[in-house]
């Protein structure tokens, strides 16, 4: 295909959780609107992060329970005569059923918008010319916005190169046919965690190295304290203040804080140390646009320092989170149809699917001035019929006006509950206000209610 | 080795306390005997603070901007031989000096950590500096989070319509913004502007008002507060005067002053203030008291870079024209490079406050407190003027005054101002029959 080039009014790059909502959003507001995405709609989150990983999650949480329950003494009364089965390559195919229905999902949304999809990889020559190799031939696209939004890829370690086979990013771990005996996962991050405690769960012995003194160090040690005491309780081995250091025949070489020098025995070696921007090899460097770090530099409203071209998601910075891609992903779009918009989110919650799970929303650790109310899961009846005893929700507050500036929880379900929380920081909730919500029982939401009430001075069931 | 307190001397007649403008020494300083400790401001002046002895400072009493009173201790110093200080000073423990600096910057919390994602961020709460001491918890809400303390749809609806919302008064719990404050302020008409077109300035600058600034506000505020100022516009023919002038400069003598309006003007109120001797006086109006006086001391208010001073004209009744033109020129010059003396900035009787080009057509000025009468000149304009049966070109000059009503009744307030009239229409007046 060689014919006239395309000159829509928006090019998105990029079809991921902040590229779709975009060009869906545009295709709303009746912009002539372009995406192209070189791999299958849905970007990471979709396709090979969030929703993959908790489909693994859940069926190792499923797993666990089944052989609890053909352990000795059964589980919750319920005994399995023998032990359970687990054949991952048919719980990977029934994962990647939810991807395709997803990804289907997306594509016929944007077909819906009125969204010209164009399936390749997409080369900048300048700012506003952007040629995409297809299936069908060259397509050369001349649009008046474009919104880059080309997301993030696995940080990859120099001594542990994604090509070798023992060596898994977050995808490959997702995409695993059959269990490693064993695992050693480098970075006790959300997301090592995440798949640590999944693979854990399986039946797999797993080894968890991490440089910094405790795992998950960008979260207060409070909330990341009931996911230690599940690790020390299901034997997975915690190497804190150690180095990876390379590959060996029987495993991965690590360094302890000591100077210690060791092999951990491991079949599979899972490195999440991070995620970098996708900046390289689609002519970003053609394109005039300053950068901030890493980072594509962009404003409160998306915009870059080249007019009319704008950049949402993962490319421009933290929290690489796909709602907040999405959230501007949206904003740009309106901002192209002529409305006036800003990014200016009181809070953008955070969640790792951990064992306990773990919430965090605006603030995260008390300050001076302000007030504090926790309480534990272990008074929830509804937490203690779900086995999930373990864990607490937290609510900061200003002292003077009662203003709920962070809500932070640990246990199992309570991602459902980050709705709650983020909802009523951005509407501007007092303690005073949560206290006057009747929260329905038996539910997890009580204990919310109750940290709100215990800040207050005035808890009913603590 | 013994303490020496520097203590805050008497620095004027008067002065009770003073401002803290600059300090140049710290705790650990070696210092000399001179040597300057700190610059304070009195009510005009600032003065510089030179210790008596040599020594090494130990402490510094006082933030720059403090209020001190006269004997309080301003410096401590450790002293070679014998100090100064009481026995309950010298058995303060610090034999060594003791760090007892200003007080560090208080730390603030940072508002950013309320207001992002907790997962992508490393902890701010957390780094917070050592401890210090300071105020009970005192909360500080950062404009940023109180901007946002409402909810997305309001906090959507005033960005569109270019309202800052932190100027939008919150009534909500806690003082949430609620979609209704957000009606009420743009019906009070609020609103900055019509949607769309250009883009609203944000943000802006707090300055803390010190120095010479926070003493020209108090003067204002006390002058305002104090005098019924009662207002009086005039127009005056000033050709002949100013052909006068002409003349005079044109022909000045070796070494004599360029001559401007304004000696010519102190010289007319010389004239005419002993007919008007409540015209010129200080009023002390705590107790009641007039001061009249004869002598005439005009201050001549003065824009320096610092800000409006009023240096003083002492005895100007006792001055030929072109020696108040040189003491005017002096004067001037010494508020504008700081170097004014405190007596060179106070004492005046009335007061002359002139704009020259920039004078306008009539200003309302505020008496200089506890003066009873200011005079402004405003702008010499070229005009058409009746004499008789033709219209003639004439200079035209406007002179406005204030005076304090409780003193000077309007009537009397009026003749002063024709008297002055009357002298600078006809100049020959001022300078006939000195000695009358």
């Amino acid at each position: 295909m060689t014919g006239k080039p395309l000159k829509p009014k928006v090019l998105v790059v990029g079809a991921g959780p902040g590229g779709y909502v975009a060009a869906i959003r545009a295709g709303q507001l009746g912009l002539e609107t372009v995406i192209v995405e070189g791999d299958r709609p849905g970007g990471t989150c979709l396709t090979r992060g969030c929703i993959p990983s908790k489909a693994i999650i859940h069926a190792a949480g499923v797993y666990e329970e089944t052989a609890k329950a053909a352990g000795e003494g059964g589980y919750l009364g319920i005994r399995l005569e023998s032990a359970p089965r687990l054949d991952l390559a048919e719980t990977a195919s029934w994962k990647d059923g939810i991807v395709d229905r997803l990804s289907g999902g997306v594509s016929a949304l944007l077909r819906k918008a009125q969204v010209t999809q164009i399936s390749g990889w997409a080369a900048f020559s300048d700012a506003k010319t952007c040629t995409v190799e297809t299936g069908e031939g060259i397509v050369k696209i001349e649009p008046e916005h474009v919104i880059l939004a080309t997301g993030s890829a696995p940080v990859e370690l120099p001594a542990l190169p994604f090509s070798d086979a023992r060596i898994l990013s977050s995808t490959e771990a997702l995409d695993m046919k059959a269990l490693p005996g064993s695992l050693a996962v480098v970075g006790a991050g959300y997301i090592g965690l995440e798949l640590g405690i999944a693979f854990a769960k399986m039946g797999v012995h797993v080894a968890l190295v991490e440089a910094a003194e405790r795992i998950l160090p960008l979260y207060d040690e409070a909330l990341t304290r009931p996911v230690r005491d599940w690790l020390l309780a299901h034997d997975v081995e915690l190497h804190l203040q150690a180095r990876a250091m390379g590959l060996s025949a029987k495993g991965l070489d690590i360094e302890t804080a000591q100077g210690d020098r060791f092999t951990l025995p491991a079949e599979k070696i899972l490195v999440t140390i991070g995620r970098r921007p996708a900046t390289e090899g689609w002519g970003l460097e053609n394109m005039a646009i300053e950068m901030d770090g890493r980072f594509i530099k962009v404003d409160e409203r998306c915009a870059t320092s080249t007019r009319n071209v704008w950049a949402i998601g993962d490319v421009t910075g933290e929290p690489m989170l796909a709602h907040r891609a999405s959230a501007q992903g949206e904003m740009v779009a309106e901002i192209i149809a002529g409305r006036r918009r800003r990014f200016d989110p009181a809070a953008i919650p955070a969640i790792c699917f951990t064992e306990p799970e773990i919430v965090s929303v605006g603030l995260d650790r008390p300050g001076e001035g302000h007030v504090t109310g926790q309480f534990p899961f272990m008074a929830n009846g509804r937490a203690l019929s779900m086995d999930a005893g373990a864990g607490f929700v937290r609510t900061i507050a200003d002292r003077n006006s009662g203003r709920i500036l962070g809500i932070q929880g640990v246990g199992r379900h309570i991602s459902e509950l980050a709705g709650e929380f983020v909802a009523l920081i951005e509407m501007g909730a007092t303690l005073e206000d949560v206290a006057g919500i009747i929260h329905a029982h038996p539910t997890l939401g009580e204990a919310f209610h109750e940290s709100a009430l215990k800040a207050l001075g005035h808890a009913i069931h603590i | 080795m013994a303490r020496y307190h520097f203590r805050l001397p008497d620095v004027g007649e008067g002065v009770t306390e003073a401002e803290i403008v600059a300090w140049h020494v710290k705790p650990g300083d070696a210092i000399r005997e001179d040597q300057n400790l700190a610059d304070v401001m009195t009510d005009k002046a600032t003065v510089e603070m030179t210790s008596p002895v040599d020594g090494t400072v130990v402490a510094v009493n006082g933030e720059i901007g403090a209020m001190i009173p006269v004997g309080s201790v301003l410096v401590e110093l450790e002293v070679e031989g014998e100090g100064n200080a009481g026995a309950e000073v010298a058995a303060a423990p610090a034999a060594t000096p003791a760090p007892s600096a200003p007080p560090p910057p208080e730390p603030r919390d940072s508002g950013g950590g309320g207001v992002s994602a907790a997962a992508a961020q490393p902890s701010v709460a957390s780094s917070s500096p050592a401890p210090t001491p300071r105020a009970p918890a005192r909360v500080d809400i950062p404009v940023g989070r109180n901007e946002i303390f409402a909810a997305p749809a309001t906090r959507r609806r005033a960005y569109e319509l270019g309202i800052p919302l932190q100027f939008v008064p919150g009534t909500g719990p806690g003082g949430r913004i609620l979609p209704s404050d957000l009606d009420d302020f743009i019906a009070a008409g609020g609103m900055a502007r019509a949607p769309g077109g250009l883009a609203p300035r944000m943000g802006g600058e707090d300055v803390k008002i010190v120095g010479l600034r926070r003493r020209i506000a108090e003067k204002m505020q006390e002058a305002k507060r104090r005098i019924p100022h009662i207002a009086y516009v005039e127009e005056v023919d000033v050709t002949q005067i100013e052909a006068l002038r002409a003349e005079m400069n044109a022909r000045a003598a070796e070494g004599s002053p360029r001559l401007t309006m304004l000696p010519f003007l102190v010289k007319a109120l010389v004239r005419a203030l002993p007919d008007f001797p409540q015209v010129n006086s200080r009023f002390d109006d705590d107790h009641d008291v007039l001061h009249m006086s004869e002598a005439v001391h005009v201050g001549i208010a003065t824009q320096t870079p610092a800000g409006l001073m009023v240096p003083v004209v002492r005895h100007a009744e006792a001055l030929t024209l072109a020696e108040i033109a040189r003491e005017i020129a002096r004067l001037a010059a010494a508020a504008r490079d700081g170097t004014a003396k405190r007596e060179e900035l106070s004492g005046s009787t009335i007061t002359i406050t002139s704009l020259g080009p920039l004078g306008g057509i009539a200003t309302t000025p505020i008496i200089n407190h506890p003066e009873v009468a200011i005079i402004g000149p405003n702008r010499i304009v070229e005009k058409p003027v009746v004499q008789g049966q033709f219209v003639s070109v004439r200079k035209v000059m406007n002179i406005s005054s204030s005076f304090d009503h409780r003193i000077v009744d309007g009537y009397d307030a009026a003749r002063f101002i024709q008297a002055l009239r009357r002298l600078i229409e006809h100049p020959a007046l001022i300078f006939m029959g000195e000695g009358e």
